[in-house]
This record gives structure tokens, sequence and C-alpha cells, in this order.
């Protein structure tokens, strides 16, 4: 965490107000980004191994090079865009502190580097995704980007990723 | 030069630990009436490292001690002393203490300080007790070593010089002799200066024009070694210590000349010591200290009263010596010998340095491991995982291929198959650790253990190299010392007991460890009294258990296995209180092993567990359900069958039931557990499991058997959470991901979880009530 900050910051010393790299990904028809560095890898929708007793967002597990690794899907989650699994379908692998997880989501856009003055506040709306996950939003050019805390999103009581005694 | 010394902390206190163990081994095996030279030099050396190591990190604490037990194994090698009982006590008491302060130290434990105090005292009045009753054989001594010096005359007076220039140090004081290298006046100066602030210093001129220091000091070489560091280089230093008791000056003379001087006839013993001494340096050597061994040839001569230990010593303190520096001092001296002086010293070295090698060679095997990360292991064996199932893959794409068109890919592939197995095996093997890692802390414990209650228990360990899992390896020892100490307390007689019986008065324990098929079976075995089955019942029924008098031999023994029973008529501090042989159980069961009780009343009892290899890898029977394998633990399936309609039972209508040889099973349908879509809806469709967890027995109903095979087990919670109903997950050989179901667990599903409605029913009740009338 500390390193993230530290990078964070370093670039911001030079370039003046940078906050970071973000990779942007689409989710209906709505733009999001996340942290790159919280991103292990992308890669396309493979067979997953359901289990049972599972919300159906938790699509299941599958073998990463001898991982065992949760997949969720975000479009279930939070009821955007069309559920459908092609040789489009994109799965992030996210690796939070160690844990690695792979989200579906619609589309992976791009990675962007984004400037303090380009993110705002984010208003009080009602949203699927809580506000308490979103960090800002992001203006570039005439898109709006929806900045989510990918890790306290994951990490959270309603994602079922963990037991219940992890979390405090 | 500030070094942060904390960063080799961990080197140390695994080093020390390592000598510790080796130095309890051999105090356990030695022979006290007729000690092995060898073994008391191993002892020695591996005080006095432990010794060096704690001075350079500044746990005085450790220092002191093994400085006391140093002095005292240092006169016993010598022969200056003879080895009693007492010693090899309060060795061990000595051992204990060290590595209490060692815990200390390394993860904050706290220490016992009476205990230390209680060891101090102990060593210290064997220490001045002997000195008391070894004046006498002291001055012997000095007669004896008289006519070894003229004979050496040249050499000693060339190097030692008179160490006259103070008196004979007080009581509890060293000697020792510092031969400096050429220096300027203002360093001697300061060096005398520094010297001085450890104890009494003079100077003398040496005959080779060095400066030559005697200090009377309570500091120990590596202590004189550190200070003398700021000034120069510690390996032009040569330290030699006057032990106070050794008697006059020339006694340290004529022992230094016996170093190299084996044809003196009087000094024989003084110098095959010594040969051993160095010769035996390859049982702790690494690489460095080999080194060093190896230059002992050439340095002899020119540094005669080097003791070995101690220039060992400085090497210690300055880190690794380079082979470089060895061949510097090997050159500056060299004008000092004679060609044929140095042959003569190495060739007698050799000649009596290789016996003592061939016995050390059990020892000399240890050092040639290297200290790897868990995880390291840990990771390679995943990645080797990882070969060979994209391996399989390959060889998969291969079988479609034309074998005319493609033999030589099709012949390369069958090669990379065998390498990759083989890879594999060596791999998982990594990880396996030889049994004596658990079984070399039980003689200790079994000697204090019989010493406390005055019995005579041999020990007697089988299989000590039957390797199993670390894993399997570190939670097997809880277990064990319970058993160990249980069969020592309960099944050993007393000795007069046992004479009675016509047996030997020293009870015999046996501790074997074999691999049996896919699994190892550890044995526990006493020639003690064996289980009493009349007392065990009875004790039973006033404990309220459930027993019969019919019931099998074994199903007794099994008793001991309840919670809170105990037969022994007096609680002792070791064992009786009725706590842990459940816990035993509990802790074997949760390593997939199964414990079994054989005994013979009055000829004894074996205790045998048996575990799989490793708890990495399982026995299971993959069964598909609708798209999806699952698999079930093989040690928990009493057998697989595909019902009758007839055999099918339903309790109004909503329960079933599988009668199966008189047995009513509740049948639990996995897919309605799981919600799972399968077309196979009726169970003489499919294929019925029984499986049997906790004494608790079920139908488990699945669309087909797919096959037995070994499969890894990973776990679901390193990325995920706990999945009820599954134990864990595994990669199969077409790379997709099975789960392992969790027997016990689903036994209890099924008993909350109707298979149709997914509500609790009475049905449900009934159905355990009925089979539970018909198990009893």
């Amino acid at each position: 965490m500390n390193m993230v900050v530290e990078e964070v910051e370093g670039k911001a010393s030079q370039g003046g107000s940078v906050a970071g790299e973000f990779l942007t990904f689409v989710l209906g028809s709505e733009a999001y980004g996340l942290e790159i560095l919280k991103v292990q890898e992308i890669r396309g929708y493979d067979a997953v191994t359901q289990i049972a007793n599972t919300p159906a967002f938790i699509k299941g597990v599958i073998n990463l090079r001898g991982k065992i690794v949760p997949i969720v899907d975000l479009r279930v989650k939070f009821k955007m865009g069309k559920v459908e699994y092609n040789e489009f379908t994109v799965v992030i692998i996210l690796n939070l502190g160690g844990r690695v997880v792979g989200i579906v989501v619609d589309g992976v856009s791009d990675v962007m580097q984004l400037e303090e003055s380009q993110i705002r506040a984010v208003p009080d709306i009602v949203a699927s995704i809580d506000t308490q996950y979103i960090t800002g939003l992001a203006s570039v050019g005439e898109k709006m980007f929806i900045l989510v805390d990918i890790e306290k999103l994951m990490n959270s009581q309603e994602m079922e990723l963990m037991d219940s005694v992890v979390m405090h | 030069m500030t070094v942060d010394m904390s960063q080799f902390y961990e080197v140390f206190f695994d080093e020390a630990e390592e000598l510790l163990a080796e130095a309890e081994r051999l105090l356990l095996a030695i022979d006290v009436a007729n000690p092995d030279n060898e073994d008391l030099n191993a002892i020695f050396r591996a005080a006095h490292s432990i010794k060096g190591g704690a001075a350079t990190f500044g746990f005085m604490d450790m220092t002191e001690i093994t400085h006391v037990l140093e002095n005292l194994l240092d006169r016993i090698r010598k022969h200056e002393m003879a080895l009693t009982v007492e010693h090899v006590d309060a060795f061990l008491a000595a051992k204990d203490v060290l590595e209490m302060e060692l815990d200390g130290h390394r993860h904050g434990a706290d220490v016992d300080q009476a205990q230390v105090a209680a060891v101090k005292t102990r060593l210290a009045s064997l220490t001045q007790a002997e000195a008391a009753a070894d004046s006498a054989p002291a001055a012997d001594t000095t007669p004896a070593v008289t006519p070894a010096a003229p004979v050496e005359a040249s050499q000693v007076s060339a190097h030692v010089a008179p160490a006259a220039a103070l008196p004979p140090p007080a009581d509890g004081l060293t000697q020792f002799n510092i031969l400096l290298p050429e220096l300027k006046e203002k360093d001697i100066a300061n060096l005398q200066e520094e010297l001085g602030l450890l104890g009494e210093v003079a100077g003398s001129k040496h005959e080779s024009g060095r400066t030559l220091l005697t200090l009377n000091t309570d500091s120990s070489e590596s202590d004189i070694v550190s200070i003398c560091s700021f000034i120069l280089d510690p390996d032009d230093l040569v330290i030699t210590q006057a032990m106070v008791d050794a008697g006059p000056a020339a006694a340290v003379a004529a022992e230094n000349a016996a170093g190299h001087v084996a044809e003196a006839g009087d000094t024989e013993t003084a110098s095959s010591v010594k040969v051993h001494e160095e010769a035996g340096y390859g049982l702790f050597a690494e690489e460095g200290k080999e080194a060093v061994e190896e230059g002992y040839g050439f340095f002899a001569p020119f540094t005669p009263h080097a003791d070995a230990p101690q220039s060992l010593k400085i090497d210690d303190n300055t880190a690794a010596i380079s082979q470089e520096e060895i061949a510097k001092a090997v050159a500056s001296p060299a004008e000092n010998v004679t060609a044929g002086n140095k042959n003569s010293a190495t060739t007698e070295k050799n000649e009596k340095r290789n016996p003592a090698r061939q016995e050390a060679g059990h020892a000399s095997a240890e050092t040639t491991s290297i200290r790897v990360g868990v995880e390291k292991v840990d990771q390679l064996i995943n990645l080797v995982g990882e070969l060979v199932i994209t391996q399989a893959m390959i060889e998969q794409r291969i079988n479609a291929l034309d074998p005319v068109h493609h033999e030589a890919l099709i012949n390369s592939v069958g090669q990379l198959t065998r390498n990759t197995r083989d890879l594999q095996e060596a791999v998982m093997s990594i990880r396996m650790m030889p049994m004596d890692f658990v079984f070399s802390r039980f003689p200790r414990m079994v000697r204090d253990l019989a010493g406390k209650l005055g019995k005579k228990v041999e020990l007697v360990t089988i299989g000590a190299s039957t390797e199993l899992d670390k894993g399997l390896i570190e939670r097997i020892v809880d277990p064990l010392t319970h058993l160990v100490r249980n069969s020592v307390d309960h099944g050993v007689e007393m000795p007069d007991k046992r004479k009675a019986a016509n047996k030997p008065e020293a009870g015999k324990l046996t501790l074997s460890a074999a691999h049996k098929g896919g699994s190892i079976v550890i044995e526990v075995t006493d020639d003690g009294a064996g289980l009493n089955r009349d007392k065990l019942l009875a004790k039973a029924k006033s404990n309220g258990l459930n027993v019969s008098e019919n019931m099998s031999d074994s199903d007794v023994y099994q008793l001991i296995f309840a919670p809170g029973f105990s037969t022994a008529e007096v609680v002792t501090d070791v064992s009786g209180r009725g706590v842990g042989m459940d816990v035993v159980k509990r802790n074997i069961a949760a390593m997939n092993g199964s414990i079994e009780i054989r005994s013979a009343q009055g000829y004894g009892t074996t205790i045998a567990i048996s575990l799989p290899l490793t708890l990495a890898i399982l026995d299971g029977m993959s069964v598909s359900l609708g798209s999806s394998v699952y698999v079930i633990p093989l040690n928990l399936i009493v057998e697989t069958l595909q019902p009758r309609a007839e055999d099918m039972k339903t309790v109004t209508g909503e329960g079933r039931m599988v009668h199966v040889r008189g047995e009513y099973l509740p049948v639990i349908a996995l897919h309605a557990l799981f919600d799972q879509e399968t077309e196979v809806a009726d169970p003489t469709q499919g294929v019925l499991v029984l499986i049997e967890a906790e004494g608790k027995k079920a139908a488990l109903f699945v669309d087909a058997l797919v096959g037995q095979q070994q499969v890894v087990i990973k776990s679901l919670e390193t990325n995920f959470k706990k999945i009820q109903g599954v134990s864990g997950a595994t990669i199969m050989g077409d790379g997709s991901v099975a789960l392992i179901l969790d027997v016990p667990a689903l036994i209890q599903m099924g008993q909350t979880h109707n298979y149709l409605t997914g509500a609790t029913s009475f049905a449900n009740k009934a159905v355990q009530t009925i089979s539970k009338e018909y198990t009893q």
C-alpha cells in the first residue's frame, strides 16, 4: 500500500497533479475506472466451476495457473449490461493485497493517467454501486468515468467473497 | 565499519538450535564410563561455537553459561577430569537453559532466571570440585610433558615466549598469551591500554621481533579478538590460553609443542586429541570453515601455540575467511618452515584424520543441506503441478495426430512425460522429512520422565529415516509426545513389579515408523502391563458410557479415547488426568489418519497411528453431477451401489431412505443439496455412494462414478471463502477445477435439509430415528 502512495506522490511531484493511472472498463452504458496497480492481468472468460449455495453473481472458480480464483460477474451483481458469455467477454484479474479475484465486465477500454484536477467529488446520487465504493468522477473530454475503490468493494460483505469472520 | 548484526541473528539462532540438538543427542548417547573422544570433542565444539556466536551478537547470558560449560568439557576431553553421570545431567540442564535463553532472544519468551542461576551454580560446583581433585594429577602431567620439551626445544623457544611476564592468574581468571604481528609502537601501546580494560596486562618482546602480550582476565578470547580487531587484522593474531590449573607455563609450551610433534611418545595422548579435534571440523564445517580446516596443515608449524578451536574462534568473529586470505597467511610464514617439517606435519595429520573422518561421515552429511523457505518449496511444487497439467494437455493434442507423420514429435512428448513425472516426484520429495525429526526429541524426554518416575526405560527407535510430509511431521509431534508419555507413565511398570513378573528391570519402549501402502504407520510399543479390559469396562460404566461385556477388545480399547477417561489410580504431573487421549484422536483424525490399539495384558501395548503420506494429496473418487465433477475422499467411502427400486423407501412420502443389508440409510441427493441441474432424478438411474464420517452413515446420491485418482488438494479459502459442504478444490487433468466434498458436513447438511423441499421435516427426523435404531 505504501508503495502505491509513494508512487502516486512521486509522479505528482514531477507532473504537478497526477492522481494515478486507471484501467477503464465498461459496464452497460457506463464507464468505470479502477487503479491499475490492483490489476494482475486481463484474460478471456473460460469455463468456470460452479459453486453450490452461492449468489448468482459469483460465477464460480477457475484454475489460474494452479491457483483457485473466484470469478464475480459485476454485470449480474449490478444488474447492468446484457449478461452473455462469448469470446469477447473479459475478466479482469485483480490482486488485492495477495487475494486474487476475477471480475467479469462488458469490456476493457483503456489505461489512462488522470490528474487531480480532472477528478470531481461524488454527488449524492442513488446508484446500484453504493457511493461509499466510489472515490470520485473523472471527466476526460466529453466522457465521464466513475472511479471505483475496487478493493473496498470486493472485500465488502455484500460481495460475499470472504468469510464473515474475516470481516471487521 | 558499522554492520547491522541483527540481519545475522536468524542464522545464529538456527545454528545454535542445531548445535544444541546435536549436543543433546551426543550427551544422551555417551557412554559415561568410557566416553568416545570424538563425541566429547563434538560436544565441546558445539558449546564453543555457540559461545562464539553468542558473544559476537552480544547475548552475554548465553556466553556465560557456555563459557563454564566449555571449560568443563575442555578438561574432560583432555582427560584431566573423568566424566560422571552428574556431568551429563548438568550438561543437559545447561542445554535446556541455553535453549530457553535462545528462545528468549529469538521470540522474547520468558527466561526463568532461577533456573539459569541454579544451572550456573551446578556447573560452578562441578568445576570447583574437580579443580580440587585435579591438583594432584596436574602435578603429574608436568614431568610427563617435560621430556617432550627438549625434543622440540628449538621450535618451542622460537615461537613461544616465556609467559612469565605476569604472575599466574588468580582463581576464575584465564591467562592469555597474545602474539601480535609487527606493529607500530604507538599501536601496541594503544592495544595494551585497551586490553587493560579487560584485566591485568603485561608486554614483552618476542624473539621473532614481535610483541607478546600476556593478559589475565575473566573475559573470553572473543572479547580480546574484538578489541584487537580495531587496530589489527585478527587473522594475524595468535592467542593462546593458559589454563589456570594447568600448572606452569612450561606445560602450555609442551602442550603446544605436542600439537605437531606426534612422534614424541610421551605426548601421544595429547596429540591425538588435538588431531581428532581438527579432523572433526568437517562435522560442522561450512564452506568458509572447510577452507580454514584445509589450511591447518600449513598453519600448524607457523602457529604452534594456536590452539585449534581458538584460531577457529578468530575466524568466526571476522566472519567468513576467504581462500585468498588463507593463501596469504600461508605464504608469509613459509620461511619459518622447512619443507620436510611441513610435509611430515601434514602427512601425520592426514593419517590420523582419515579414520576420524569416516566416523564423522554420518554427521557431516548434515552440512550438505541448504536452508530454504517453505514458501519457496511450495511455489516450486505448484509450478511443477502446473507443468504436469500443461504436459497432459499437450499429450492429449498429440493423441489426435497421425502417428506415422508425427513419429518424432510423439516420441519427444513421450520423453517429456517421463521427465515431467520424475521432476514431480523429485520436487514432492523436497517437502518430505525423515521421522528422525520427531523421534530425536524422545530420548531426552523418556530419560527425564523415567528418572522422575523412578523407572528404567530403554528407548528403541526403528525406521527413523522413514520420510513424511513436513506439514504432517509438525502436527504429529504433539500426539506422539502424549502417547510416549503415557507409555512411560502408565505402560511400563516400576522395576520391582517388573522383576516380580519375570521381566527385565528396564522397560522397553519402541518407536517405529514404516511405509505401508500409501500411508505411513507410526507405532508406540511398550512391554509394560498392557491394558486391563475389566478395569476399562468398569471405569466406562462408572463414567456413564454405554458399554456391554461382550464388546470386542479393540472396541474396549477405543474407550481410552473418550474425553475425560483415565484409569490411572493416581494423577501424576506426567499424565493421568484423562485429558489428552481424546485430543490425540482428534488431532490424528484431522490429519486424515486413524489410530489403532493392540494390547495383551502383562505383555504390553502397541498404539499404531496410520497417516497419509502427505496432506497435499488425497485419494479420491470423482463423481459426476450434471456438468460438474466432484471428488469424494476415498477413505470415507464404504461402498457404492446402484439401488433397486424396492430398496428405496420413503417416510410420509418425503424423506428417502435406502435399505442396504439390514440398515436404513438416509439418502442425500447432492443435486438438491447443491441446487444443481441434472437429468438423473431417480436414484435407481444414478449411483448411491455410502459415506461414513464421525460414526454416521448416509447414502450420497450422484449421477455417476467417473473414476478413482489421486488429487492435489488446493485451498478455496486462499482467494475465496469456506463453502459449506466443500473442503477444498483440486485441478483435474484437463485443467478444470473440481470441488472436494466435505463428507462430515454433507451428512450434517443432509440431516437438516430435505432433499425435495429444502425444509426440515418430520420425515427427516424419522429417518434419523429409524436409521439409528438399525445401526445400533
